[in-house]
């Protein structure tokens, strides 16, 4: 488990709660809170909604997104987005030829080239924010963002900016409520993680074409273990990386094939490493391409792998330090399921662990769960996506920005800190005042040159893709309706939040109902 | 204290940032010679396990070259070669911006250091550094915020300072801390300086047991960090006009700045990423010759506008673990184990390559592929805090909870 201990302050502050006793949710709040986890928080009149149609069946439905129809009107506009739609070896094709085009330096090369960047960025993140935000298969969405982080690659590492759009649509959410082991292969041969974690490069020791020499790279290797399966503490060895990596020897993609027959993926049978290896234990013949796929099948069903993803989803879905007694049973049922991830999320939704009172609103929103359940919450007609994907970048959390291999974390130790809570402040200030050019359609800005040296927690990690707000808006700024957000939030605010607004002046309210300590949680 | 909050309040209700300088309020007397945050310390983390052996490069060692024959600098004196710093050991290139604080004996390294536990996980080596309890997961805080709370003097939110959007496990805990996303944005007015906004959020997060205390962190420290951000004329004249590129040289001279103009800064702490260098790093030029480059100016910068000050303060520069000693197959290195540490300041005694160091025989290696480790990262930490901001034992072993006893066998002050 990479769990670390809540920091001695929240442990501190825990002292001063109100004594919460383990007790069921009542119906109403059962509502509210399966809003909060399987969905990113209520729009207005989803808690009636469900409660209308019971919570049991909400999860049900949640659980089969499929068996919910998409709003043809954001279907169409999924659909208008041209550049995520591309192939990946269509973005890839068009990523190399602006990017040879600069390098000969023809004429306004660069200018197209930033245009284009400043486009995909922009329409991938409209994407992926018009579904978090409108989409009724708001749990698919949920499990994107999750597994998302937990098979993180880092759009600005190169050719992975033009094939993170794909990763996403092929890799990552056609498996995200079904197999574990599919999903885990689908992420080892998309090319943006090959790519990413540098298997794409690594082979048996031999000279290349150029005769240059090259070799093992046990970058995703490592990780595989590490990050995607059986987690750090599972007692492997130095050597059981290194062995993985030579199984893993040749799975790599050529990117002249790629563009050319759309071949995201290919065994290299030159690369790889021929000899026997031991690898936890086993012994491992020589089987080319089916040597990793042996791995990718025992490290699915490790009971290390059922434990440590358990404990994830555990944690994401219920508080930071989940009850170990839940996480004991998802194993159990990851084990006997053969890691069927809608299997394991049933545990988790029927358990009383998680239909608790002490698990509601017991996890700080990230960035992302901020932004997009306030978004919900105003119901404000989102046509640019530009000033939440900026907060997220002030924030630190820049969209599709994560550079390392474990993805964004989602406890309070990673995200409360002062400057947060100030600049969560100011972007609910911001929406409720209708200063936010939601609304608008955004004008677009080339993104800058990528900065030498970047912040590893992301404070420059992502070009500026959109243009600043126009300077005088044609309209003056429409507030939300206060009384109509309250409805929409009520089953979460404290007496205590609730009656400091009723005794404010009325064109603030707005604004403190989602600026609240109680809409920083869910 | 009360004569800046009455200033800041007028500079707010009129809606316009007073240009306060240190002027306005030096006078008050804090930051004299015995003041107990007179002494700092600043830490810089390379995230992602930056290559030691080739920023601190053994070019003067046979194997050096054997073991890197791809991306090994070359030596002294050829192109692109690295900079001689005691005739065996070489500096990179990149960091020619650091040059002159080795030759002002302001500059020291410790080369084989780090972290006894053998992980080469980056999650949980980054974690251990943070903590200083490696192989212990459980300890809840960070051991510049231990530091902080040990020394004299009372905690205020920008003593210990976090640049970078999120607060880093190395200064979390029972002291107050704040993070800055970037100095520069830190010093604008923000939403709660509006009189009518800021009074109704505080009333919803006044003693709130969950968010209370983070809230009014960040609305003090603010007020701070704003009065301490404003530059003087003489500053100003310092800059040159120049104007510094990007992050972290430009943080680097803000954060100067705010140092000098608040005393009650004492400690900082910068991450930086970018060093998890598999596949192409480059010798004297290229991918990581590109990192290091501002992060050498920077420092430099760092040093150069903290003034008198630098005479007051250490800087260390450290990572979770170092890198393969030889090159793998993709002209990188892969994760490895003993690093090299930096210390500069104006009382280190700089100018030499500190450490027990081994050599690159196969036999010297760490499980035949890495630097061994032969000091502990702490042991270097803890006689800054001993020496440096003057800590006793009994300190000392609450921020270094069960270090070993075997003490470093160098000095870093006063040799």
């Amino acid at each position: 488990m990479t769990s670390r201990p809540l920091f001695a302050i929240l442990a501190a502050s825990l002292l001063f709660t109100p004594a919460l006793h383990a007790a069921p949710l009542a119906p109403d709040q059962q509502a509210v809170h399966v809003l909060n986890r399987l969905a990113f928080g209520p729009r207005p009149g989803d808690v009636e909604r469900v409660q209308r149609m019971g919570v049991q069946q909400y999860i049900d439905e949640q659980l089969h997104p499929e068996s919910i129809p998409m709003p043809p009107e954001l279907s169409a506009r999924l659909d208008a987005l041209e550049t995520v739609k591309r192939s990946a070896g269509a973005a890839l094709g068009d990523y190399l030829e602006l990017r040879k085009e600069v390098r000969n330096e023809e004429e306004g090369a660069r200018q197209r080239r930033r245009i284009e960047q400043g486009r995909t960025m922009r329409e991938e993140a409209e994407a992926r924010l018009l579904r978090a935000v409108e989409s009724p298969r708001q749990l698919e969405e949920v499990m994107v963002d999750f597994w998302f982080n937990h098979f993180n690659v880092f759009a600005g590492k190169g050719i992975d900016r033009a094939l993170v759009a794909s990763y996403e649509r092929d890799a990552i959410r056609p498996y995200a409520l079904g197999s574990f082991r599919a999903l885990l292969g689908a992420t080892a041969r998309h090319p943006a993680m090959l790519f990413y974690l540098d298997n794409v490069v690594s082979s048996t020791p031999r000279p290349n074409a150029k005769g240059r020499a090259q070799g093992l790279n046990e970058n995703y290797a490592r990780e595989l273990m590490e990050l995607h399966t059986l987690g750090v503490d599972a007692g492997y060895t130095q050597r059981d990386v290194t062995e993985l990596a030579r199984m893993l020897t040749g799975w790599t993609f050529d990117q002249r094939r790629l563009v050319r027959d759309g071949e995201t993926f290919r065994f290299d049978a030159g690369r790889h490493d021929k000899g026997a290896k031991t690898w936890l234990g086993h012994d491992i013949a020589p089987n080319g391409q089916g040597e990793g796929e042996y791995a990718l099948d025992v490290l699915a069903m490790h009971p290390a792998t059922a434990r440590h993803i358990s404990f994830q989803l555990a944690q994401y879905f219920v508080s930071d330090t989940p009850p170990p007694a839940l996480v004991e049973r998802m194993s159990r049922t990851w084990l006997a399921s053969q890691g069927d991830i809608r299997a394991v999320l049933k545990t988790l939704f029927s358990s009383s662990e998680f239909m608790d009172s002490e698990a509601a609103g017991a996890k700080f929103k990230t960035p992302y769960q901020f932004v997009v359940s306030a978004a919900r919450a105003s119901s404000a007609p989102l046509v640019n996506v530009g000033p939440l994907v900026s907060t997220m970048n002030q924030l630190g959390m820049p969209l599709y920005g994560c550079q390392t291999p474990d993805g964004y974390k989602n406890t309070q130790e990673a995200w409360l800190n002062p400057d947060a809570l100030t600049r969560r402040i100011a972007f609910a200030t911001a929406l409720a005042q209708g200063r936010l050019p939601l609304g608008t359609k955004p004008a677009l800005a080339p993104p800058p040159p990528a900065p030498p040296m970047q912040n590893l927690a992301g404070s420059d990690a992502s070009p500026a893709m959109f243009a600043p707000p126009p300077p005088a808006p044609a309209a003056p700024p429409v507030p939300l309706d206060a009384a109509r957000l309250q409805a929409t939030l009520a089953g979460s605010l404290s007496p205590r939040t609730a009656g400091t607004i009723a005794r404010s002046p009325d064109n603030l309210r707005a604004a403190m109902l989602l600026g609240s300590p109680d809409f920083m949680q869910h | 204290m009360q004569r800046r909050d009455f200033l800041n309040t007028l500079a707010l209700g009129a809606g316009i940032m007073l240009p306060l300088g240190r002027h306005a309020w030096a006078v008050t007397g804090t930051g004299t010679a015995d003041s107990p945050t007179r002494r700092k310390l600043v830490v810089v983390m390379l995230r992602g396990a930056v290559d030691g052996l080739n920023v601190v490069a053994p070019v003067g060692d046979e194997n050096y070259l054997r073991l890197r024959p791809g991306i090994g600098l070359a030596g002294p004196g050829m192109e692109n070669g690295a900079l001689d710093l005691d005739g065996y050991f070489g500096l990179h290139p990149a960091l020619a911006s650091l040059q002159p604080l080795w030759q002002q004996k302001k500059l020291a390294f410790v080369h084989a250091s780090g972290s006894p536990d053998a992980t080469r996980s980056h999650f949980d080596a980054q974690d251990y550094m943070e903590s200083a309890t490696p192989g212990r997961k459980s300890t809840p805080d960070g051991w510049m915020n231990r530091l902080v709370t040990s020394l004299p003097g009372t905690a205020t939110p920008s003593r210990l300072l976090g640049i970078g959007p999120v607060m880093p496990r190395i200064l979390a805990g029972q002291a107050a801390a704040v993070n800055l996303p970037n100095v520069s944005s830190a010093t604008r007015a923000d939403i709660l300086d509006r009189p009518a906004i800021g009074a109704a959020f505080d009333q919803l997060y006044a003693g709130h047991p969950r968010f209370g205390r983070a809230y009014e962190d960040g609305r003090k420290a603010h007020r701070e960090v704003m009065m301490a951000a404003a530059e003087t004329p003489q500053m100003q004249a310092a800059d040159r006009g120049a104007p510094l590129p990007n992050g972290f040289p430009d943080d680097a001279a803000r954060l100067a700045t705010l140092m000098r103009n608040d005393p009650k800064i004492q400690m900082a702490f910068v991450a930086l990423g970018g060093w998890d260098t598999h596949v192409g790093q480059g010798a004297g030029t290229g991918q990581l010759a590109n990192r290091l480059a501002p992060l050498g100016q920077g420092l430099a910068v760092l040093a150069e506008r903290l003034g008198s000050l630098f005479d007051d303060t250490v800087v260390v520069v450290m990572s979770e673990f170092g890198r393969t000693a030889r090159e793998n197959g993709t002209g990188g290195t892969d994760h490895g184990h003993g690093n090299v540490m930096w210390v500069m300041g104006g009382k280190v005694s700089g100018g030499r390559v500190y450490g027990d160091w081994q050599g690159l025989e196969e036999a010297a290696l760490n499980e035949g592929r890495d630097l061994p480790v032969t000091t502990d990262f702490r042991s270097v930490l803890a006689q800054i805090a001993e020496q440096h901001l003057l800590l006793s034992d009994k300190q000392l072993n609450q921020v270094f909870p069960a270090m070993p006893q075997k003490p470093a066998s160098f000095r870093l002050f006063g040799a």
